[in-house]
Order: structure tokens, then sequence, then C-alpha cells
């Protein structure tokens, strides 16, 4: 991105000054290096959310920033219903509350050698994963409306997982106000052999270890200490997220002119929150966030499974689960008055501070669990949000490393077979049923994920705690 | 562009294309009618998840799609074989396309998705209307194009 474009306010804090029909400044929080390769298209895209109606305070990317559809990925903005705000079904995205859980197990690296292969062996065969696998949960219509308005909640009320889970999920693992009546039959027969499953492209299943703490105020409160077994999951709402993103984008595009809304890409596809079409969309992502943290518990269930089997002393208790692509009703200062907001994060985690009661109250002295996933090769980072983080973006944070490289690229660039091999002589098994897919999600196709989080640590988006590297990873 | 390929009805003249995204990827149909371009854009489609050549068009399956305008059009018809694909565990390798004043109704031929030979990527999450576009080019071909979300 050409730096002329913007003005620097800190060192880690770049902004776009209101031009045209934008209603507020652009931010972008990432280190110079970052912001010189980032895309010319965050720009763009920063820009184009920055006019849409209600929009207030300002149109943000988060270090960890690339081209998306419409809105940029890791785009934060948040709109007033009161001041005539929308609600994007472009700016939450297809994958509906894709997100991350972390389990610690109990366990060390050591207490794993002896069984590493057949747990990598049985997570890969237990775990459904890729295109065409299928679930073992199978929901009757009645089923899956009760699982879309009740989330992991749900989940839990059916045998999957523990009921001390919840309190570790956002929303105590169910977002209210979902209205499953609003999610098409489409969207339902898609999901019904779905449920249970990681999908494909950058979602996984890892086992890693601790191998460096950041912070020992905050480590010990989440219960991470080096050399501990942690247990990741990034995956999402599955195909009834997709298809309601596909249904209502259309909606929206459709609709917008209706509503006098002028969408400079149509993939920013809006409609006013207090609308039929805004208020419909709102029930349906809802019950979409509700199926992947539904997902997820079941996902989790199944691995504790596997771990029963092969290492009964472990306790997978959950750190925390995390969402990347919602829109959510928050309240937060603007101007010195609290009001109430409708935020999406699309590819940004929330990254709420400490004192914040939606922080889980074991964890609230220090703040929330920001979970950042990076590559099958590299690491991922356990933040925790800060107060200033509040004020700079709504409590948003960084959510992954983001490619820097096309799939193609990568294609040209590495066979899946190397990897798996050059991967298996750093300690780490790959275990995936596309040799092509693991060639496209090859740890050298991401940016370097420690840049991204040092940037959102030193914005003070979220402050480092834990970095953790794979041992094993099941892609789909 | 990284990858370009022929259809099996079509001349030597590749007929679809993918051009790069940061995250994701572009699929583009060329012909010299819409349908044709349309056709395309379906079979690079697939070369997203898996090399069309594997895929045998053994089983037909239809689709029908209303839209206001073209693009959405290409959008609807990408997102209802999205849809075919995730809901019969198929892969599609053969389309035809007959638009008509109001919409568009195709077939698709493929078969049932076998991991170990299709060895699929990635799945498609939908079609976007990022770079989205259906237009004729300066020779006359018609060009159907966007981003799909993986």
């Amino acid at each position: 991105m050409d730096l002329n474009l913007l003005k620097r306010r800190g060192p880690d804090e770049w902004h776009i000054s209101p031009r045209g029909k934008m209603r507020v400044p652009g931010v972008i929080y990432a280190t110079e290096s970052l912001i010189r390769d980032m895309d010319e298209k965050v720009y763009e895209q920063v820009t184009n959310v920055a006019t849409l109606p209600g929009i207030v305070q300002a149109s943000y990317a988060m270090p960890d920033a690339h081209w998306g559809y419409g809105f940029p990925i890791g785009g934060v903005a948040a709109f007033d219903p009161d001041l005539g705000g929308v609600v994007s079904a472009g700016g939450v995205g297809f994958d509906i509350s894709c997100g991350v859980r972390a389990l610690r197990t109990g366990l060390t690296v050591e207490d794993l050698q002896p069984v590493k292969e057949q747990l990598a062996e049985a997570l890969f065969h237990r775990i459904p994963a890729g295109v065409g696998s299928r679930g073992k949960v199978h929901l009757d219509r009645h089923e899956m409306d009760a699982m879309l308005a009740g989330g992991a909640r749900w989940a839990v009320g059916k045998g999957y997982g523990l009921h001390e889970d919840l309190e570790f999920i956002e929303e105590h693992g169910c977002m209210a106000d979902a209205k499953p009546g609003c999610v098409s039959d489409y969207a339902k027969k898609r999901q019904q052999d779905e449920m249970g499953t990681l999908g494909s492209g950058n979602h996984y299943l890892e086992v890693q270890q601790v191998v460096q703490v950041f912070d020992a105020e905050a480590a010990p409160i989440f219960g991470l200490r080096k050399g501990d077994l942690i247990v990741s999951i990034h995956c999402g709402s599955r195909g009834l997220g997709h298809q309601i993103g596909t249904e209502f984008l259309k909606r929206m595009a459709v609709s917008a002119a209706r509503y006098h809304i002028e969408l400079p890409d149509r993939e920013l596809a809006s409609a006013p929150i207090n609308s039929e079409v805004g208020q419909d969309y709102l029930g349906a992502m809802r019950a979409g966030i509700n199926c992947a943290l539904a997902n997820r518990q079941i996902v989790t269930h199944l691995v504790r499974q596997v771990f029963a089997d092969l290492l009964p002393q472990a306790t997978l208790s959950l750190l925390y689960d995390v969402s990347h692509n919602t829109c959510k009703v928050e309240e937060h200062v603007i101007d010195g008055t609290p009001t109430r907001l409708f935020v999406h994060r699309k590819g940004a985690t929330r990254a709420f501070g400490p004192g914040h009661p939606d922080v889980p109250s074991s964890l609230r002295a220090v703040g929330q669990p920001v979970l950042i996933g990076g590559t099958m090769g590299t690491a991922s980072y356990v933040l925790v949000g800060t107060k200033e983080s509040m004020a700079l973006a709504f409590g948003s944070a960084c959510h992954g490393a983001g490619r820097s490289m096309s799939r193609h690229q990568a294609l040209r660039q590495w066979r899946g077979r190397d990897v798996v091999t050059e991967l298996a002589t750093r300690g780490i098994l790959i275990r995936s049923p596309s040799l092509r897919g693991v060639a496209e999600e090859a740890p050298g196709a991401y940016k370097d994920v420690s840049e991204v989080v040092d940037a959102a640590d030193e914005a003070n988006l979220a402050r480092k705690v834990a970095r953790l590297e794979p041992l094993m990873c099941v892609k789909g | 562009m990284s990858y370009a390929g022929t259809n099996v009805e079509s001349s030597m003249q590749p007929n679809w294309e993918h051009f790069p995204h940061e995250a994701d990827m572009g699929v583009r149909g060329i012909g010299s009618t819409k349908e044709a371009a349309f056709e395309g854009a379906a079979l690079a489609l697939t070369a997203v998840i898996t090399d069309p050549a594997e895929v045998m068009p053994t089983q037909p399956v239809t689709v029908a799609c209303e839209a206001p305008d073209d693009e959405l059009l290409l959008v609807d018809w990408l997102n209802a074989l999205v849809y075919e694909m995730a809901t019969r565990k198929m892969l599609f390798s053969r389309f035809a396309v007959r638009l008509n004043d109001h919409g568009l109704q195709g077939t698709a031929w493929g078969e049932p998705v076998d991991v170990a030979r299709h060895q699929p990527a990635v799945e498609v999450k939908g079609a976007t209307y990022t770079e989205l576009s259906v237009k004729q080019d300066e020779q006359g071909r018609w060009i159907a194009q966007c981003v799909v979300d993986v």
C-alpha cells in the first residue's frame, strides 16, 4: 500500500482522512512493514465501509488485514441503529462465526511422545474433515431448530461436552435472539450431514505445545505454562453459515436501492438494522453463530473421546472459544456516551479488556483470551484483551496470519508430500485427506504470524500471553 | 492467471481460467456466447477443488436460477452448483446452460466425491460479488467471472 495515502498517528496507527462519501475516517493498525505489504484493495475496502449509513467513529482494519469481499478481512465497523445504521451480510461473510477454541490438556509434551503417532491417526479418523466428509450427528427438523436456537448449550444438553465449557465460550455458548425460522430450508439441508465436521481450507485441528510465556500475570490465570500440551480447533458454521451468507447477500444487494443505500461495491450488501431484511438477517446470522458454537462443541466432544482412549489422564478443559466473523450488539462509549452498537468483525477477534462484564469472572481481572491461529508449520498465539482496545477498535484484535500467496502460487511452489515430510522431520505430524490441500496451505504461503501479533501487541489491541507451536495437525 | 483449461465440448481455445485473489480464487469463463462463458466459469469452479479431468460426467443434475441481471445470475448459477456439490457430495465436470429472459436452466454432469482419486483441495463456501462481471471483450468473446470464497 502506498504510504502517501495515509497519515501516521503512532508507530502502528495509520489514518485515512474522510473524503468523498466517507462518513468517518479509516484507521489501520499495523507496522510500517505490514502496511507496505498490504494490498491497495485494503485501502479501497476500508474507505468503502466508511461510506455505509450509521457507521460510527471509524472504519478499522487489523494488522492482518487483507483483500476480502466488501469489507477487508480484518475489518471492524460499528453501526448505530438510531442513526440509520445498517447490518451487512458482506460485513460478516460466508463462514459465520468461524472461530478458534483452545483446550488445556493437563499434559506435557513428554506425556504425548509414547502415543504421538496413534493420537494423530485417531484424531484424523474420528473427526470428519475435508470435502465430501459427513458428520455422525444427524438432526431432524425439530432438533435442527433447537440447535440453531441453543448453540453450544444445546450441544451440552445432548451430551456433547461439559456444562462448565459454556462459561468459556463467547455469549456463554448461546447467541441470544437467534431465529431458526429465518434460516432457509436450503441452509438447513446443507447442514444436515455437517454437524461435528472441520471443513477444509485453512480450518484445522492441532495439538500444540506452549513454547514461550510472555505475560507472567495472565498466563497462570489462563492456566498456561511452558511445555503444556494444548488442543486448538479452527472451524465454523459449515454449510449452513455459507448458505445464509449466500442468500442474504443477494437479498440485501437487491433491496439496497429500496432502502436508499448506495453501495460502492455490491459485496457490501447491507440493510437498515431497523428493517425487515435487516431483522431477518440478524435472526438467521445469530442462528448461524449458534451452529458454529454447536459444531465446535461436538468436535470438542470427539477430541475428548480420542484422548480418553489414548491418554486417559488428560483433562481437556476449555481455555476459551472466540468467533471471527460476526455482528454483535455491544455497548461502547461514543463521545462520552454509552451507546448500543452493532459491531461487525470480519476476520477479526473480539478482545474485551479487564473488568468487562462479558469476560468470564475467573478471567475478568486480566481480560478476554484472544486466540490467534497460525499455520501448521509456524505458531499460534494466545493474547489477552486490553483496556485500551475498547477505545481503539471497539475491543477487537487480529485473527490470524493471513495469506501472502495465492493458492495457485503455493501449488506451483510446493508438493503436498514434501510439505508433510519436511514438517515430520521437525516433529510435526500432518494428517489430511488431500495432498493438494496441504500444498495450498503450506506454511510459506502465509504471512509471518509473529509480525502480525507483535503489531497487535505494540498497538495495544491485545497483549501477548503465550506462543504455541504445532506438534500435529489434522487438515481438511 | 495460473491455470486454464478446455471444456470437453469446446474447441482447443481454453474456455476457463483462474485469476488471483489474495486469500481465495477468481473463476473466469470465456466463450463465444454468454452461455459458453457461464459453462466455462462452472468448470473453473470445479478446478478450484480438483482436476476436472479426474471427474467423470456420469450423473446429470439440473438447476434453475432467476436474478435481476446477468451478474447476479452468474453468482446464482455458481452458488447453485456449490449447493448441489455440498448436499449431494458430488463434483461436476460437464455443464450445459440455457439462458432466457427470466433466468437460467442448467445441467451439470458429475460423480460422487472420491477423496482418494479426486484429492479435493478445498470446498467452496460461496461465489462472491468481488471482481464480478459478465461482459464482452474487444474481440466479442463473452467473459463471466467472480471471486469464490474457499
